[in-house]
């Protein structure tokens, strides 16, 4: 099976979706001539042309309501933005307009349009380059939101999103853009809303997404060197949540931690952290437990954003104050 | 009429094409006449039922503005479009949206136009080229240059007509959008409908140049610029800056307006004299047009309450039909947020 990197998955997914249908497009700051601020649209611009991967000025209110309008006028765009934090001045379009347009109208309109780029904190960038999103685009209803780690999942999980008829908010990341892994040759389509165990386990269910998918793993691996066996679930899609997959593992396991990058106040973990308290009250050995970012605003200086964002030891430590509570 | 003439000094007398001597086809007169007072019965009808409590929620009247819905639905063609703002009635009822439908979506009711989740500042109607509907002011700026963007793209000959009032020149979303509109050469037309108040707030008060179609040549967009004193003059030079669309040349068009009510029905309009408002009636396309059916085409005072008792009668069975319809079913509230809703 070839090895591709994720940068080289996501750009499969796009050229083989703009090869199917001639309506998808691509947009966004320097995707074109500039073949892609992390290299994910290089080529594209030369296959393709112009008129489907487009160059815009620095507008990320504008070019995501061109997005949506566009959307709703019967194509399907990709709308990169360079990174996430870019997103939120164009927030109103997506909160206002894309996640709004379908019950607003009564469904004369959908919009099937996906909005993507890098998540999460990459490497000292300051606190207004450094944060993730998804407690923000998950607290609201009408849009679809997704987190990839593996190359296998961006690539079949950006056909499914470039192919759905809703919004979709597609969250990469800076630091993962070069992490290889194998994916097959010819088309593959995953679900959306479906979570993937990454790795089987029998003590620990440790729940993560995106960038935190490899840092669980190696809290798992430190954790397997203590004798507990961790079970780590990638949730892949963040809304509509797979609560399915995370409860039949508590069920199993009676122990959460979740490991991910974002803030702990509300967000995806704290409604994972809501839901299993609900759900599997019965079966909870121990309170769950989260390692995620410090609650407070990322520093540049390397050693205060190593000790804010989480590390395998940082999980490791949430694994093993879990595990405490056995009878 | 031409805006030059109104600052400074403000005060002129309305100078429309007809009283220039310009004698139109009185079926046409006749045609315009009634369609701006259909607007206007529709929205004096939905003021008595939002007095009454039968609606709630924000109601923003277009009276004065309707010479500019029905003057652009003149020269709309098929698979033309409108966005507009949350003052979306008139055109509604100019591009063919029934007045039941609309009543009915004012009254929040299953049979309104969007089956009552939109209210007065989300009409929407795709068929009828109605697009929004859009009440987040500017937000609908961009959007517009995207349905612009997809006809470029698709080669379908749609125009995009994108409305927004003066105030909305001032935040970045518009900005944005129209430099895009300008840069890729879009089929779109924006049009202020500058009726000189962002809520209470006057345009001297809002920007320092008091002329917003100088922004035009920043993008690269055509302009032009009047005063709305007249259907005719309003439909043609819009009708000339959809077919520069339809070409490929972007325009930006403002429209000096007036409305006579305040900025919704909560707004008593304290912020603005007398003397103003009835400068500004004499402008008034349907006084003026009513002034042409009268005394250039010879309509009698009977004849003229035909009309009016006609669509008086239209906008009593719209509040009747609002009134009587059915409230949305409980389950609806779960429909259309996610395409599989549906299913």
């Amino acid at each position: 099976m070839p090895t591709l990197q994720i940068r080289e998955a996501l750009r499969e997914a796009i050229d083989e979706e703009m090869a199917r249908d001639e309506r998808v497009f691509v947009m966004g700051e320097e995707v074109g001539h500039y073949n892609g601020a992390y290299k994910v649209t290089q080529g594209l611009l030369d296959k393709y042309g112009e008129k489907r991967v487009v160059d815009t000025p620095i507008a990320e209110t504008g070019f995501a309501g061109v997005g949506v309008g566009a959307a709703m006028a019967g194509l399907r765009p990709i709308i990169e933005f360079m990174t996430f934090n870019f997103s939120a001045v164009a927030f109103d379009q997506i909160l206002n307009q894309a996640a709004k347009v379908r019950g607003l109208t009564a469904g004369q309109f959908t919009v099937p349009l996906v909005f993507r780029g890098p998540n999460g904190a990459a490497h000292m960038l300051g606190s207004t380059h450094s944060q993730a999103f998804e407690s923000f685009y998950c607290g609201f209803p009408g849009v679809k939101v997704i987190s990839v780690a593996t190359p296998y999942d961006a690539k079949g999980l950006l056909k499914s999103a470039i192919r759905d008829e809703n919004p979709v908010i597609f969250f990469e990341s800076e630091v993962m853009y070069s992490v290889k892994g194998e994916v097959p040759e010819g088309e593959y389509l995953i679900p959306i809303g479906v979570a993937d165990i990454k790795r089987p386990g029998n003590d620990v269910t440790v729940i993560t997404w995106g960038q935190g998918v490899p840092v669980a793993l190696k809290s798992a691996e430190l954790a397997a060197a203590d004798g507990i066996d961790c079970e780590v679930i990638d949730l892949r899609t963040l809304r509509p949540l797979d609560d399915e997959a995370v409860f039949q593992s508590v069920r199993k396991t009676n122990r959460v931690a979740m490991i991910y990058h974002g803030w702990p106040y509300g967000g995806t973990g704290a409604e994972v952290a809501d839901r299993i308290a609900r759900v599997c009250f019965d079966h909870l050995d121990a309170p769950v437990e989260r390692c995620c970012y410090e609650d407070v605003n990322m520093a540049y200086a390397e050693n205060l954003e190593n000790l804010v964002i989480p590390s395998p030891e940082r999980g490791l430590e949430a694994i093993r104050k879990v595990n405490y509570y056995r009878i | 009429m031409n805006a030059d003439t109104l600052t400074p000094p403000r005060a002129v007398v309305a100078a429309s094409s007809a009283s220039k001597g310009t004698v139109h086809n009185q079926d046409e007169v006749i045609r315009y006449y009634r369609e701006m007072l259909r607007i206007r019965r529709f929205e004096e009808a939905a003021a008595r039922a939002y007095t009454q409590g039968k609606i709630s929620g924000f109601l923003h009247l277009y009276i004065g503005q309707e010479a500019i819905a029905v003057g652009t639905a003149a020269r709309m063609k098929p698979g033309d479009r409108v966005v507009t703002t949350y003052r979306d009635h008139g055109f509604a009822i100019s591009l063919g949206c029934s007045a039941n439908a609309c009543m009915a979506e004012l009254f929040g009711r299953k049979t309104g136009l969007v089956g009552g989740v939109g209210g007065s500042m989300h009409f929407f109607d795709r068929a009828r080229g109605l697009w929004g509907g859009h009440a987040i002011v500017g937000s609908h700026v961009p959007v517009a240059t995207g349905h612009a963007f997809a006809s470029k793209y698709l080669g379908d000959g749609a125009v995009t007509l994108c409305f927004l009032g003066e105030g909305a020149m001032h935040i970045g979303a518009t900005h944005e959008g129209m430099n895009l509109a300008g840069l890729w050469r879009l089929p779109i037309v924006f049009v202020i409908e500058n009726n000189h108040y962002a809520m209470g707030t006057p345009l001297s008060r809002q920007t320092a140049q008091p002329d917003l179609t100088v922004r035009a040549p920043a993008y690269n967009l055509a302009r032009d610029r009047w005063v709305v004193d007249d259907v005719f003059e309003t439909r043609d030079r819009l009708g000339a800056a959809i077919d520069k669309a339809r070409n490929g040349e972007p325009s930006l068009l403002e429209l000096l307006t007036y409305r006579f009510r305040g900025h919704s029905m909560s707004d008593p309009a304290k912020y603005r004299g007398k003397d103003e408002v009835d400068e500004w009636r004499e402008r008034d396309p349907l006084n003026v047009s009513e002034k042409e059916l009268r005394e250039i085409h010879g309509l009698s005072d009977e004849a003229m309450e035909e009309f009016d008792d006609a669509i008086i009668e239209e906008m009593d069975a719209a509040l009747q039909f609002a009134d009587e319809s059915p409230l949305p079913d409980p389950e609806y509230r779960f429909r259309n947020h996610y395409v599989e809703d549906d299913t």
